[in-house]
């Protein structure tokens, strides 16, 4: 065991802090979500991000990123002090973190040069068409229609659950291409502009009240036949290229750690009939419960980045369960503030009672909104059984009536 | 940074599992239950060095960390083994090698399989019953109560304000009395002490605290291996046993509890990682981190034994198959050296949480 990076990262972790201490108070409070939104301040952050490669820190500097050597430890010690520093880390938005590495991957020259580089820089906004009302968990059977005619596609059908699809400017799209094909291989990755006419977008407010996912109606879109990644019908290849990083990275124990640590400091503060919650002993009980759960996490995390840095580490199944566990965790920690806050823990929006500015609630429901997202954590168990313990698939059978 | 088992550890691991299964079978397991004697088998890993794993060099031992023996302690977990480990292998070479007094000769009898020393902690950590000692001019009095390992010939006792004395088990005035527990993969015992001779083994509340700690993650990774091997037999029974002329595996309602057995428990296997390694190296961790990974893996214990003797249905709950030496065997690590609330309180305690 060797829970060090190594002295020769000590000095790159002395640049990262130096930068931090010379430039923290032009960073934006909060990351920003909504890309097309951005304020001016947080394109300069990023801006200036990008040229230091604390972001886009591997993306080839001929389409705009940092273009460092791919270095796990680096990029590590990167997020750890910004965390620690409480500095946003740059722009968010599926755009930077799931279609600029599809098209490091996938895509062709041209896409790379003409998409990559507005992207991280906060200049094109995009959205991610892949759910369906009729395709879920089986995203696989998802029918929204794509025919070519002469030059262009002509894209017809409805997806949900596209956040940000009322400010991006551009979609990328699961579309089936090959009806005739089996339901992996008719699929068609695509990319189109949010304004070509034919594009409804209907807001759709989840339970935290909140509208940032929508239902995405697509009448007769027609999209130039180039703006395909991949080959026709690969479009499920192409999509799962990076799918399986988006669910490692939901409820980081980072993150998990430091709202534990912010249950805990509450409970030292708040009371109840004059006694601090931490003096009560179920509560601290069930405190002293999260916490063990959180570190064995961690630790969990910490045996995943072993992995990538030693070969012959196998993390397989450690890698697996973090999603499920880690958003399980993770819900249970924002309940339990609001558990420890009684009525006052039902306090919501305007409410001048709230406390830390209402997000235990509103975690609590996003994390459940986890659970289900990104794969549902009873999908996630049948990816554990099966491709964990090597357990058979449940067999297929006729549509009931 | 390398978070994992080394390639030594790994062929450590394998030298002992080998051992076990080719020596410990469920048979050797129920006949333990049986006549009481585990001598065969300990003889076999002391043969591999195990009883030397803590002892330093100085002392002619291996001079091995605590990960190290964490490993062989899931092992044996796996194997629902009998064996002194905890007590000889681990609590009171920890405790001898700390003493200011010279144990060299004790240690050289252990590290050979010659001796076997147990351990009687139960007062300290939570006192029961009328149980409890104290020592008077050399001579001790009163009485321990689920001590363990029957077949010791010396124990280690802890009275509550944590000093440690050595007690040989032939002493005249000490009275050992089997006590029947669920666990039938371990013998427990009552010792009466009637003014029988004793030696203060220490009165550094840091020497008993650190045969404690120590003492704590053996036993949750003791439930480590005991749980793994409760998901695998699971697996491979749901993989076998047909129902509505499937395997059982192939439904989800199954799959779903293996997931989330397997789910619970391997995050487990860095946290004894971290925790054993915590225990060598992280000195300002280490307590805390202890009382945790036994308190968390007692909790992820009791769910897997108890789902998995769900997976297998009707025949989980016979002697038959034999399931319930593991259920039993992690329900007892739970127990001992302090039970989940208590422990997670101590926690909070260590961590400034309580006054």
């Amino acid at each position: 065991m060797d829970l060090s990076f190594g002295s020769e990262y000590d000095g790159f972790r002395e640049e990262v802090k130096t930068f931090l201490k010379n430039n923290h108070d032009k960073a934006p409070s909060g990351r920003v979500i909504g890309e097309s939104q951005a304020a001016q301040q947080s394109l300069d952050w990023q801006k200036l991000l990008i040229e230091n490669g604390y972001t886009c820190r591997t993306i080839p500097k001929e389409y705009g990123g940092y273009g460092a050597e791919p270095n796990i430890i680096e990029t590590r010690i990167i997020a750890e002090e910004f965390a620690s520093a409480k500095v946003s880390q740059g722009l968010g938005g599926q755009g930077i973190s799931m279609l600029t590495p599809t098209l490091l991957e996938m895509g062709t020259e041209e896409q790379r040069q003409q998409f990559i580089r507005p992207t991280i820089y906060g200049e094109m906004s995009w959205c991610q068409g892949y759910s369906e009302p009729g395709a879920g968990s089986d995203l696989a059977s998802l029918t929204t229609a794509a025919v070519l005619d002469g030059d262009e596609w002509v894209v017809n059908g409805q997806k949900i659950w596209t956040s940000s699809a009322h400010i991006a400017d551009w979609i990328f799209c699961l579309v089936r291409t090959e009806p005739e094909a089996p339901k992996h291989q008719g699929i068609s990755f695509l990319l189109f502009r949010m304004d070509t006419p034919g594009i409804e977008v209907r807001p759709l407010v989840d339970m935290t009240g909140v509208a940032n996912f929508n239902e995405t109606f697509f009448t007769d879109v027609r999209v130039p036949k180039d703006q395909i990644v991949g080959a026709r019908g690969q479009g499920w290849q192409v999509a799962n290229t990076i799918l399986g990083h988006e669910r490692e990275t939901l409820a980081t124990s980072s993150m998990t750690l430091s709202r534990l640590n912010a249950v805990k400091d509450m409970m030292k503060q708040e009371t109840v009939s004059g006694e601090r919650l931490i003096d009560n002993p179920a509560y601290r009980d069930r405190l002293m419960k999260l916490q063990g759960r959180e570190m064995a996490m961690r630790f969990n995390e910490m045996r995943i980045l072993s992995s990538r840095l030693n070969e012959g580490q196998d993390a397989t199944l450690a890698r697996m369960i973090t999603k499920l566990q880690g958003t399980e965790l993770r819900h249970e920690v924002e309940g339990m503030a609001i558990d420890i806050l009684g009525e006052i823990g039902l306090a919501y929006e305007d409410n001048p009672y709230l406390r830390g500015a209402g997000s235990w609630q509103s975690q609590y429901m996003y994390y459940l909104g986890l659970i289900i997202g990104g794969g549902t954590n009873q999908i996630q168990k049948n990816i554990i059984s099966e491709r964990g313990l090597g357990m058979p698939k449940e067999p297929k059978f006729e549509k009931s009536k | 940074m390398q978070f994992g088992l080394s390639e030594e550890q790994v062929l450590l691991q394998d030298n002992v599992n080998r051992f076990l299964s080719d020596n410990v079978p469920l048979e050797r397991v129920r006949k333990y239950a049986e006549d009481g004697s585990d001598a065969d088998i300990w003889q076999g890993l002391t043969e591999l060095g195990i009883p030397a794993l803590l002892i330093p060099e100085e002392h002619g031992g291996l001079g091995m960390t605590p990960m190290d023996a964490a490993i062989v302690a899931e092992s044996i977990g796996y194997h629902v083994a009998p064996s002194p480990f905890l007590g000889s292998a681990i609590m009171a070479p920890v405790a001898l090698s700390r003493s200011d007094n010279d144990y060299s000769e004790l240690l050289g009898q252990i590290i050979e399989g010659k001796t076997r020393i147990g351990i009687a902690y139960g007062e300290s950590v939570g006192n029961r019953n009328d149980a409890g000692v104290s020592l008077d001019n050399g001579k001790i009095n009163g009485k321990s109560i689920f001590a363990f390992d029957s077949e010791a010939n010396h124990y280690l006792v802890a009275d509550k304000t944590k000093n440690l004395y050595l007690i040989n088990a032939d002493e005249e005035g000490l009275i050992r009395k089997e006590l029947t527990t669920v666990d039938k993969t371990r013998k427990t015992v009552e010792l009466v002490y009637q003014g029988a001779k004793a030696e203060l083994v220490s009165s550094n509340s840091t020497v008993y605290d650190a045969t404690l700690d120590i003492g704590r993650v053996m036993l949750a990774a003791d439930t480590l291996g005991a749980a793994q091997n409760m998901i695998d037999q699971s697996v491979a029974y749901a993989m076998q046993r047909e129902q509505f002329n499937r395997v059982i595996a192939s439904f989800q309602a199954v799959k779903h509890m293996c997931a989330q057995m397997a789910a619970d428990l391997e995050p487990c296997r860095s946290l004894i990682w971290f925790a054993s390694h915590a225990l060598a190296e992280l000195p300002d961790e280490s307590r805390v981190t202890a009382c945790h990974t036994k308190a968390h893996l007692s909790e992820v214990g009791k769910s897997v034994s108890k789902t998995a003797t769900e997976v297998h249905g009707g025949m989980g709950f016979t002697d038959l198959l034999g399931l319930h030496y593991w259920f039993k065997r992690i329900g007892a690590n739970r127990q001992w050296l302090g039970a989940p609330e208590l422990v997670r309180e101590e926690a909070a305690k260590l961590e400034g949480l309580v006054a």
